[in-house]
């Protein structure tokens, strides 16, 4: 059974349609890639397996697990596995971001039936990651993403991805707003997280950030539907070539 | 004119009250003859309405109705309703003074073994003992308004604390109100500290109704004397019956060199007003302060303040914030005056809404008079829902929308909660706030 699947995913917001029959298939352990120009519905992709307001799925389905993920709250389908790892992660003042990991880590436990972890292990494991990625103990005391650059913020996301150990995680512009080294790190933490049990959808506008996590499955995204996958070559080609060939076939 | 006619019959039901309970009230001679005054001011206005301004959003003519006559003194049978409410909100190392339907109840109370420097009589006591000075601190306030006039005439219990010249009290005190009965009745009563030069201390008041209690009505006034150089450090958790009526005055007097630090939290009560008169009268004086009301179903909580800077050199800050689910309503009035000559004034005040449903209401109004012109005086308000983008990235992260609505809320009052001096006191409003949170769902 293919981790997640979206079917003939058509997809509305407002009166406008964003996705005109989007198909997708994703197994365990593979990284695939979705590139496309602004506007081609990349990200509304992302907000509609994540299950974000404001979407209107008028036709199609997405499966993951087999299971009907239309059908369930954000909350039900990150306890599920999925996890976005957000473009714009946002600032959360006045809720620290130890209250709000522990408190996102036990949610997630609590709805599959799990036991909350202690405080020691619990510390033990955000201090673990933390040094991985280079974030320091005095970010972890502030409020969410309180005050982060871009680089801290996407950090701070890979340090919930490694925490959370989602069995999907969807990178929505990972890349944006990031400066070359900051782009390593994130890069590095993500790659750390790669395993055969985690499939992984990296959504970009660049090929740069291909160079750093390189993908099994490239896919082009134009007008709302993919309009051709390969595997990592296609993205060396988009690189050389630009997306207009693709907004003229779509 | 004849003014009996002009009454409804609802003032004629209390004035009969008066008339009945006058000659069993605390207090004869002169402490009568203030009553009777105190009776009066209060008869010319009644209940206040909307037509009065600093009534407007609280019409208790509509919202309470009638004054409802005094509770009786508590029972062997009330005393015990009384004790297991306490036990709930018992606060740990503190000393605690308790009044049952407006009664001093000395078994649920700790008057032994006082500090050095700390003196407590009661109310009653104090009323019928012939201290003169002291009697006119306690009637001082009788026309600021008519709820106060009415409390004046009516006060049958309460607390006067001293607290002596350089004494730095070590334990905080606790004054709780309990309501035991399921009889609706009113409870009068009035407290009143002082602060002696260079002393400091800590005072919490809490509000609270036993099982059986559900509509009762809480008339409250407390007096507050701040010597020079001298502290306090104060908070009020409103955790009344949720069909009970609470009206609260406060007022405050700073000397030079002192500070203020007040908080007060509004979970219970159907209906409630707190108002306060805080007037900074001596130079280089520091008040803070703050609260937050968090309502549902059809709660009505009113916080109005009154910042009087009258002398130069003093800071006042002021941070407000109200969570309003369902069709509750919160109201909060804030108003500083700079008089002349107060100059170099520094007064701050932030008032913020949150509003959890499309049928609740916030109304903030602050108002500045200023009538100085060197000074730095500002105030902001706001009311808006909670940030669809946040909820959906906790939501994202496994919380529910419950859980994440309580952690955006704990993070909305948290601003007002933090402004809290005292370490232990604060961590009792993070508690009053998550026992609401909790009761939510």
């Amino acid at each position: 059974m293919a981790l997640l699947e979206v079917k003939d995913l058509q997809v509305r917001v407002e009166d406008r349609e964003i996705l005109h029959g989007l198909s997708l298939t994703v197994n365990q352990g593979e990284v695939h890639a979705i590139m496309g120009p602004n506007g081609s519905g990349k990200s509304t992709l992302s907000h509609v397996i994540a299950g974000k307001p404001g979407y209107e799925v008028t036709s199609g389905e997405i499966l993951f697990k087999g299971e009907d993920l239309l059908a369930m709250s954000p909350d039900e389908r990150s306890a599920k596995g999925v996890f976005l790892a957000f473009q714009y992660p946002v600032e959360i003042p006045g809720v620290a971001t130890m209250t709000f990991l522990r408190t996102a880590l036990n949610a997630q436990r609590k709805a599959r039936g799990e036991s909350e972890f202690s405080t020691p292990d619990f510390l033990k494991k955000v201090r673990e990651v933390a040094k991985s990625l280079n974030i320091p103990q005095d970010m972890l005391r502030r409020g969410v993403n309180v005050g982060f650059s871009g680089g801290e913020k996407k950090r701070n996301e890979i340090l919930q991805m490694a925490l959370f150990e989602p069995s999907l995680c969807i990178l929505d512009e990972m890349d944006s707003g990031l400066d070359i080294d900051a782009l390593r790190i994130a890069a590095d933490g993500v790659n750390a997280l790669r395993s055969p049990k985690r499939a992984m959808v990296v959504i970009t506008h660049y090929q740069r950030l291909l160079n750093y996590i390189v993908p099994d499955f490239v896919h082009v995204m134009s007008k709302g539907r993919v309009v051709k996958s390969g595997d990592k070559q296609l993205a060396l080609e988009l690189e050389a070539s630009g997306y207009a060939q693709f907004e003229d076939a779509a | 004119m004849n003014l009996a006619l002009a009454k409804t019959d609802t003032a004629r039901a209390l004035s009969d009250i008066f008339a009945i309970a006058r000659d069993r009230l605390p207090g004869a001679g002169p402490v009568a003859d203030a009553r009777q005054r105190a009776f009066e001011a209060y008869e010319r206005v009644g209940l206040p309405h909307r037509r009065i301004e600093d009534w407007k959003y609280t019409d208790l003519r509509v919202l309470m109705r009638e004054v409802l006559p005094s509770a009786a003194a508590p029972d062997a049978a009330a005393l015990k309703r009384a004790a297991t409410a306490l036990k709930i909100h018992a606060i740990a190392g503190v000393r605690r003074v308790v009044l049952v339907d407006g009664v001093f109840a000395p078994k649920l109370s700790e008057l032994d073994n006082l500090e050095s420097g700390l003196g407590i009589r009661t109310l009653r006591d104090v009323l019928e003992a012939g201290d003169t000075g002291l009697h006119e601190q306690l009637f001082a306030p009788e026309n600021f308004n008519s709820m106060v006039a009415l409390n004046s005439a009516m006060m049958t219990d309460g607390f006067v604390i001293e607290v002596a010249d350089g004494t730095a009290l070590t334990q905080p005190l606790h004054i709780v109100h309990i309501a035991s009965g399921a009889a609706p009745a009113a409870m009068f009563t009035r407290s009143l500290i002082r602060v002696g030069k260079a002393a400091t201390a800590t005072l919490v008041e809490s509000y609270i109704g036993a099982e059986a209690a559900k509509a009762y009505q809480v008339h409250d006034s407390l007096i507050v004397s701040i010597g020079d150089g001298a502290r306090l450090d104060h908070v009020r958790l409103t955790e009344d019956s949720r069909e009970a009526f609470n009206v609260s005055s406060a007022v405050v007097t700073l000397g030079a060199h002192a500070h203020f630090n007040t908080f007060g939290m509004n979970t219970g009560s159907l209906v409630s007003r707190y108002q306060a008169v805080i007037a900074v009268a001596g130079e280089g004086s520091r008040v803070e302060t703050n609260g937050v009301n968090l309502l549902n179903g059809r709660q009505h909580a009113d916080t109005t303040l009154l910042l009087d800077h009258a002398v130069p050199n003093c800071t006042s800050r002021e941070i407000f914030r109200a969570v309003v689910d369902d069709r509750g309503h919160s109201v909060f009035q804030g108003r500083i005056i700079v008089r002349p000559g107060a100059q170099k004034t520094d007064a701050k005040m932030m008032t913020r809404a949150l509003l959890l449903s499309d049928e609740a209401e916030a109304d903030n109004k602050p108002e500045l008079e200023i009538f100085a012109d060197d000074v730095t005086c500002g105030h902001g308000a706001t009311t808006g829902a909670l940030d669809e983008s946040l909820l959906f990235y906790l939501r994202a992260r496994g919380l529910s929308e419950k859980e994440a609505q309580a952690l955006l809320i704990q993070a909305f009052v948290g601003e007002a909660i933090e402004q809290i001096a005292n370490d232990a006191l604060r961590e009792l409003a993070i508690l009053a706030a998550q026992r609401w949170l909790a009761a939510r769902g």
